[in-house]
């Protein structure tokens, strides 16, 4: 059986610097455009099974988000495949893109920011299926469709009618999971769908979404800075820094065992109500480098408290553990440094 | 010894005591009770969490503390005595002495919080030069030796850099570096980590705790976060549309809390240790807090509801150390 995604090698860089004028630079005699790059993605590689929950966890700037967007299709990828049940979407255009839409749908963080202040929320859920039809499907089903998967998400008829600046941002978050579900799509892409809401309906929300999974076997690529929710609702989980993914594994695999020093730092810095865990296994230090200039070798070098020489010439791979879990670190070769 | 008796008795001295107060804001729509009827107490050295969902009311507490509170919006009713003095009925000008020296405040925004056409350097200098006597010397060499305090190599140097600058964490410390400057006795920080990554937040908060403990200073940790508040503070206070709900030593209350709401926000926190195939989730929203239930606020939320809940209001029932508003709270160990 073919994988609902399939993301090979992803590679994903951005030009900043602005406009040739901006750039233009005078130097050794010669008129120059010096060309800035973010290395935002650096080989990612990852797979969803069909009904899968797979996170991708990291901080603020690891380019999880910008793997969402360019499997989305939002970004055109610089290098790598991205298939969606097989079919190669990397270097797809707006018009060959509209019936994969049809399989992956996205979910947003802010859902003040996500949803169209003119439109009512009837007309925000029937557009992606109006879309797909070219317009052509029967009005009356979309309705009905419509008023079903407004229920479907806990609102009712009454809410059809309504523009989004009357909704609570549990409720606008509601209304784009059911936009997202309009075209029955079989992978849903959500980037920190529920870091913007309150506990209490962000616990509503992941339940929803959990429930969703079951009742129409979907698949998430599911995108968090935050372990306890990652832990709640994957089944695997990705863990990013600076671009590249330092680990996977299942669940308990890696919240039990983690084996990348950057999974293990994460995993005792983020506070909890229970006290029982062992805490400060390891400490970071220092903020994570630009990704305009990343470090030689290993990314996660620079905030180690664990490399050596090695972790500065060479870039260290994903390497399969055998269990499950991969791990890009040259730990796993000489465990004998491993001394926390 | 007779030394650590006097410490002893001073740390169980109340710095500040907040009794009823009532911030209200009058608006075209109807008034907005955000503070309705809240007290609690801080003691000297203590670190007091203030808990809550957003609309709790949490941050207008601090505000309102602070003198901070513009119109449309008014302090009602209400006492808020610090360090023996009433600060509800204090004058502008003493509020100005006071903020800064005597009790200094952090954000939850490190870029808003700092002005981005001054030097660090000079918004430290202001702050010394406001409420101390010193000459430019010792306030030069007072920033250097506060900013390395909070973690920030190169100190001197740093002095002369711009806030943009700095990188999120590093902006941070600068604020904290700032509100430490004049020795305050409180500290009020507002959501002082939410902007931050979670290996940053470990960091600053820990920056945080010390810097309160070695001046013998207190805090009140306003945020939504009950993680954080249940690593930082030693009592907390939950809020509740603009009331106080419950109250209590931190562990006591995450541990065995007395009120619906309280077990609620604890229950939605998905918990590594205990996964649960689904979160307890507390239903519907936050009421809009123009048109608040007759009875308790909570009654629409609540699985324990009962007809006493729609009729009257729940008065703060204090037992020991801890208090909650709730005609049938939980007992211990008791879940919902």
């Amino acid at each position: 059986m073919t994988a609902m995604l399939q993301v090979e090698n992803l590679h994903q860089e951005f030009r900043i610097g602005g406009s040739l004028l901006d750039r233009m630079k005078f130097t050794d005699g010669r008129l120059r455009f010096p060309d800035t790059r973010v290395k935002a993605v650096n080989g990612v590689s990852l797979t969803v099974n069909r009904g899968e929950v797979v996170a991708l966890v990291g901080e603020s700037g690891c380019g999880k988000s910008t793997v969402a967007k360019t499997i989305a299709r939002i970004y055109r990828p610089s290098r790598g495949a991205i298939r969606i049940e097989g079919e190669d979407i990397s270097s797809y255009g707006v018009r060959e893109m509209l019936p994969v839409r049809s399989k992956m749908q996205m979910i947003f963080q802010d859902p003040f920011a996500s949803l169209n202040p003119r439109q009512k929320v009837r007309d925000i859920v029937a557009e992606p299926l109006l879309e797909q039809t070219q317009g052509r499907a029967a009005r009356k089903e979309v309705a009905q469709k419509t008023l079903d998967l407004l229920a479907r998400v806990g609102l009712n008829t009454e809410h059809a009618g309504r523009y989004p600046h009357q909704f609570s941002g549990g409720q606008r978050q509601r209304i784009g999971i059911a936009r997202a579900l309009s075209v029955n799509p079989g992978l849903i892409i959500a980037d920190e769908p529920v870091s913007a809401l309150d506990v209490s309906i962000q616990a509503q929300i992941l339940n929803l979404m959990m429930d969703l999974r079951d009742e129409f076997g979907l698949a998430y690529l599911f995108i968090s800075h935050d372990l306890s929710v990652v832990h709640h609702i994957a089944d695997r989980i990705g863990v990013m820094y600076l671009g590249f993914l330092v680990e996977t594994g299942p669940r308990e695999k890696l919240f039990s065992a983690p084996r990348h020093p950057y999974t293990r730092a994460l995993l005792s810095a983020a506070p909890s109500i229970e006290k029982t865990r062992p805490r400060e296994e390891i400490e970071l230090t220092g903020e994570v480098p630009s990704a305009l200039d990343l470090p030689s070798g290993c990314c996660f070098r620079t905030r180690c408290p664990l490399a050596f020489e090695r972790c500065k010439v060479e870039r260290p791979t994903l390497k399969d553990m055998g269990d499950g879990q991969q791990v890009a670190c040259h730990l796993t070769d000489e465990p004998e440094r491993d001394t926390q | 010894m007779a030394e650590a008796k006097t410490a002893d008795a001073a740390a169980s001295e109340t710095l500040l005591r907040v009794e009823d107060l009532r911030t209200w804001f009058h608006t075209f729509s109807g008034t907005v009770k955000a503070v309705d009827g809240v007290s609690f107490s801080v003691k000297r050295g203590e670190i007091m969490g203030l808990v809550g969902e957003s609309g709790g009311g949490k941050s207008v507490v601090g505000f309102s503390i602070l003198g901070l509170i513009d119109p449309p919006g008014k302090i009602e009713s209400g006492v808020i005595e610090f360090n023996g003095e009433n600060l509800k009925d204090a004058g502008d000008a003493r509020l100005r002495d006071i903020r800064g020296r005597d009790i200094a405040m952090v954000f939850q925004d490190p870029m808003t919080s700092l002005n981005p056409l001054h030097t660090v350097g000079e918004q430290m200098d202001e702050m010394l030069r406001l409420h101390t006597d010193m000459d430019a010397g010792q306030r030069h060499a007072r920033c250097v030796e506060v900013l390395e305090d909070v973690g920030i190599s190169r100190a001197a140097d740093r002095l002369k850099a711009y806030p943009h600058q700095f990188s999120g964490g590093m902006r941070q410390r600068v604020v904290i570096a700032i509100a430490m400057l004049a020795q305050p006795k409180l500290v009020i920080a507002d959501e002082p980590t939410t902007a931050l990554d979670v290996t940053i937040q470990a960091q600053i908060l820990k920056l945080m705790r010390r810097q309160i403990r070695d001046n013998g200073a207190s805090m009140i940790l306003v945020t939504h976060d009950l993680a954080v508040v249940s690593e930082m503070a030693d009592h907390i206070t939950v809020l509740y549309c603009g009331k106080v709900v419950e109250r209590g030593p931190t562990d006591d209350v995450i541990r065995r809390p007395s009120h619906p709401y309280t077990r609620g926000l604890i229950d939605s926190i998905p918990n590594p240790a205990h996964r649960t195939a689904r979160l307890k989730q507390i239903p519907g929203a936050v009421p809009d807090i123009r048109k608040l239930p007759e009875g308790c606020n909570f009654q629409d939320r609540c699985p324990r509801v009962g007809a006493l809940c729609r009729e009257s209001e729940p008065p703060l029932v204090e037992t020991g150390a801890r208090a909650h508003a709730c005609h049938f709270p939980l007992k211990e160990g008791e879940t919902q």
